[in-house]
């Protein structure tokens, strides 16, 4: 990514990191279905999801883990690592909605010569509900040079 | 609670299915790249991989290749929906990737799986079965990933 390496003693616990916002289209959906194997109709045919009882389309749950996953990457690249993330699908998503990919960390640690970086990741819909909570663990290089 | 849990659902939490291979390849690489938006040149160009450090290009993070199934094989692992009779939609509970090295192109991943957990829980959809299954997958002998996935039934 353009932006510069975030090195572990340039972050704080509380501080937020630079957000991506995702608009879903139909389109999209069915890129993802094919990418990644998830061929469930509720996200792609439309009157199967009205007939079990869905307002319209929804966003796949795990499309919306590989936006935190990205959001993670964005952050950490190039020379950190994602350890550990993960998120639970607690609300639905809807194509053409604006959804926010955020995170925050919530502590610094070094374990096995790695500095890892906690953080609670989530992605939030257009009326500000977090539809999405979840958590992550990164490796961040250091300025001591003594990483990885 | 209403006792969804059956002795039979009870009786698959521990079991294993039979490993499956996940090819991971350049072209699943950009396709995954492409659905999710994220137009880094490391996961399309082998070029930018090779100046970026990779031997070959990277698995953006939540990609680990594409089960290799033959025509009329089942599902790879465990089902996902239909596991109560009374229950017949399903939704995504939760996605939690661990890694512990990198995955990339050319990787021939062995995807183990075992279902850890089957529980019930009543929400805003009503009734829900919760079905949590535990994939390893490893490169020969090394753990690559962990993935913890949450299915519900409702």
């Amino acid at each position: 990514m353009a932006d510069a390496q975030v090195y572990v003693e340039d972050v704080e616990p509380g501080e937020e990191i630079p957000e991506i916002v995702e608009r879903c289209t139909p389109r999209q959906l069915v890129m993802w279905a094919a990418a990644s194997g998830d061929f469930y109709e509720i996200h792609y045919d439309v009157e199967y999801a009205r007939s079990i009882g869905l307002p319209g389309l929804v966003v796949h749950g795990a499309l919306k883990n590989a936006f935190l996953g990205h959001l993670l990457y964005r952050w950490v690249a190039p020379a950190g690592r994602i350890v550990r993330y993960g998120c639970s699908y607690r609300g639905l998503d809807y194509p053409g909605n604006d959804l926010r990919c955020r995170g925050k960390v919530t502590g610094i640690s070094a374990r096995d010569g790695e500095d890892l970086v906690d953080l609670d990741i989530w992605i939030e819909d257009p009326s500000g509900e977090v539809t999405t909570p979840g958590t992550a663990t990164v490796s961040l290089p250091s300025r001591r040079g003594a990483r990885r | 609670m209403t006792g969804l849990v059956t002795p039979e659902l009870e009786a698959l939490v521990g079991t294993a299915w039979p490993p499956v291979v996940h090819e991971v390849d350049r072209t699943g690489i950009r396709m995954w790249a492409r659905a999710v938006g994220i137009d880094d040149p490391i996961f399309h160009d082998e070029a930018a991989a090779r100046e970026a450090g990779y031997e070959r290009l990277p698995a953006p993070p939540g990609f680990m290749g594409v089960p290799r199934r033959m025509p009329g094989d089942d599902e790879p692992g465990p089902p996902i929906r239909g596991l109560h009779p009374d229950l017949t939609r399903s939704l995504n509970g939760g996605t939690e990737y661990e890694y512990r090295s990198a995955v990339m192109a050319g990787d021939e991943l062995v995807a183990s799986t075992t279902i850890s957990d089957v529980k019930e829980r009543s929400g805003s959809v009503g009734p829900m079965l919760l079905i949590t299954r535990e994939t390893t997958y490893r490169r020969g002998d090394d753990i690559v990933a962990i993935l913890r996935a949450t299915v519900i039934n409702y």
